[in-house]
């Protein structure tokens, strides 16, 4: 062999800790070489949630009126921002069943590297990816009028939860993918998506739905982080007798964390079980 | 360092699956340097074999050693001494070649331009090089094979597991992945491979295990596990299917053996011990009893049929 085929010395807790992180990079560059090779599926993405906020806001929500008088559009756009963060789900499941599907989860298992770093660099580029969906959200809605009232600090708590959330919903679609574990199986996946997006107060108020459904609706995670990005935003809400309704931010900062408290062990258990 | 003469040793390996014995006291040696072929039915356990001896795959019972690394003991070297072949390309189908190689020699923890260099030396030599900057999606199945393979080699492991390389290729595929097969082995890597292909088994393995319901029925070099079947065969073609009948029951008779059908419906074979008395006999019967022979032949029993005979 022509080349140092001596790789670093990986043993050790210092080493452990260096692979771990180098290797979660890699992976991260992995599905960023991703959006480079695939543009277009990379901007479909990032117009999915743009599309859904210019139907809601220009074609059916036309005459939804927000209780005070404020405009439907401020509502929606902390609203969407919500659910994309939510349907960030479906692209950690899909990327986790194809890799284990394809035999590519076991490539990486019978290799010398970082059994984290499957997990943690898949989380770095969805969480990335999720920012870039934000901010071209946000620069959509700043180009039709919507805004932030109430400074900038409160603003950018609200980027947090909203990010707060997609972590949470990065271990849901970690599970799921191990569970599933084929491609075809995560098309019904998603459509059981949409109903839990929808049973929720980012498009109407839980007020205007049955109560049972209201009260779901109110409680929903998706829900709870689009009331705080409302209230830090300073943009119109729904309102609501609930406690959900009166305590959103405590709620948008506690559901994220128990969702992962409850799914990130599940998906280690999930991973180690490939080994039974 | 001092290289192990023993690629894999394995004794007494044991995987159960609920109530299910997938493995069953498996022990297998594959001296360094040659290619030794797991054969067996679906379901025999090969995969699984495969699997535990990758690191892959927790068992019950037994031990067993990897280019002298223990298996149980030191994970993490048996991973940096081997190369796994699953049965489907694993490697990212919406990169290149080349990005595979790179990404792959980065996660083996080789610098940036060892990487780069390794994949262009790979690529060379898998023949890769002038699709090495496509995505892998539009590979044929043979393209993405010798990319998978070459994944594996990375590290110019030591041992490289091989489960049913050929599984889904055409023969042009399958030639070509035979091919890379004989110049690892030329280099020096030693190789298990599973497959139920006998002739693959045949071409490319030294020895071989003949699994069935997870345990070893047979194990040999190809000639010896043709050599238990009893020697050679009689292969009597008729030219006409309707004296199929009284031609069995007619080779039956003189050698004593029992006699095969062929799915063309028209030859018979049997195993013969005295070669010469046998296909005097059965001519001469034949030909009293006016039956008119098309084809006839005397040969050593094919690997399909030693693998017919075991895992019956
Ligand atoms: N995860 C599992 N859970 C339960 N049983 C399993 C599991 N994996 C394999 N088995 C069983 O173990 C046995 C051996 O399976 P294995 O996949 O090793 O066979 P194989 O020889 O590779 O077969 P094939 O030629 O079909 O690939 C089979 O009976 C199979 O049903
Ligand atoms: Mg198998």
């Amino acid at each position: 062999m022509s080349t140092l085929l001596q790789p670093t010395p990986d043993t050790g807790v210092p080493y452990r800790v260096r692979w771990a992180i180098t290797d979660a990079w890699t992976l991260t560059t992995r599905e960023t070489s991703h959006w480079l090779r695939q543009p277009f599926e990379m901007a479909v993405g990032l117009l999915f949630p743009i599309m859904f906020f210019l139907m809601f806001g220009y074609l059916i929500g036309g005459d939804i009126s927000v209780p005070g008088g404020g405009d439907y559009r401020e509502a929606l756009i902390p609203g969407t921002l919500a659910m994309t963060m939510m349907f960030g789900v479906e692209t950690t499941m899909t990327a986790m069943a194809a890799d284990t599907q394809k035999g590519v989860t076991d490539r990486f298992r019978s290799m010398p590297m970082s059994a984290s770093a499957v997990v943690m660099g898949r989380a770095t580029a969805d969480l990335f990816q999720s920012a870039l969906s934000l901010v071209a959200l946000v620069l959509c809605g700043l180009l039709t009028g919507w805004t932030w009232h109430d400074g900038l600090p409160s603003m950018l708590l609200a980027l947090v939860l909203l990010l707060w959330l997609r972590f949470a919903m990065l271990w849901i679609g970690v599970w799921l993918g191990l569970v599933i574990r084929s491609t075809q199986a995560t098309a019904s996946v998603q459509i059981l998506v949409y109903p839990l997006a929808f049973l929720s107060n980012v498009f109407a108020s839980p007020e205007s739905m049955p109560a049972w459904l209201g009260a779901l609706a109110e409680w929903n995670p998706v829900s709870a982080t689009a009331a705080a990005s409302r209230e830090l935003f300073g943009n119109p809400g729904w309102g609501g007798d609930s406690w959900a309704a009166a305590h959103p931010v405590l709620l948008a900062a506690l559901w994220p964390l128990v969702i992962t408290a409850v799914f990130l062990p599940l998906s280690v258990r999930r991973y180690r079980r490939l080994s039974r | 360092m001092t290289s192990p003469t023993r690629a894999v040793h394995a004794e007494g390996l044991t995987k159960r699956y609920g109530g299910k014995t997938a493995l069953d006291s498996f022990d297998l040696t594959v001296p360094a340097g040659t290619v030794h072929g797991l054969l067996g039915p679906n379901g025999a356990g090969k995969t699984t074999a495969v699997r535990i001896l990758a690191t892959l795959l927790r068992f019950d019972a037994g031990r067993a050693e990897i280019a002298g690394v223990d298996l149980r003991r030191d994970a993490p070297g048996v991973r940096r001494r081997i190369g796994l072949v699953g049965q489907f390309a694993a490697v990212d189908e919406i990169l290149s070649a080349r990005q595979n190689l790179f990404l792959f020699g980065r996660l083996y923890h080789l610098s940036r331009p060892a990487a780069r260099n390794r994949a262009a030396e790979l690529l060379e030599r898998f023949a890769l090089t002038e699709a090495a900057d496509r995505p892998v999606g539009r590979f044929s199945g043979g393209m993405r094979r010798r990319l998978d393979m070459a994944c594996s080699l990375i590290l110019a492991p030591r041992v490289l597991f091989l489960d049913e390389p050929t599984t889904g290729l055409d023969p042009r595929g399958r030639g070509e992945v035979w091919d890379c097969v004989r110049d690892l082995v030329a280099g020096g890597t030693s190789v298990l491979l599973t497959t139920q292909y006998l002739d693959e088994a045949d071409q490319l393995a030294d020895r071989i295990s003949v699994l069935d319901e997870g345990k070893v029925v047979a194990e040999g070099t190809p000639g010896e596990l043709k050599a238990k079947l009893g020697g050679d065969r009689l292969d009597v073609t008729v030219h006409d299917a309707a004296a199929l009948d009284r031609t069995a029951a007619i080779m039956a008779r003189v050698t004593g053996g029992e006699p095969q059908r062929h799915d063309d419906g028209r030859t018979v074979s049997v195993p013969v011990i005295d070669r010469v008395s046998a296909l005097t006999e059965v001519v001469r019967e034949l030909d009293a009893e006016g039956v008119t022979v098309e084809d006839l032949a005397l040969r050593r029993p094919t690997l399909d049929e030693v693998f017919l005979h075991l895992t019956r």
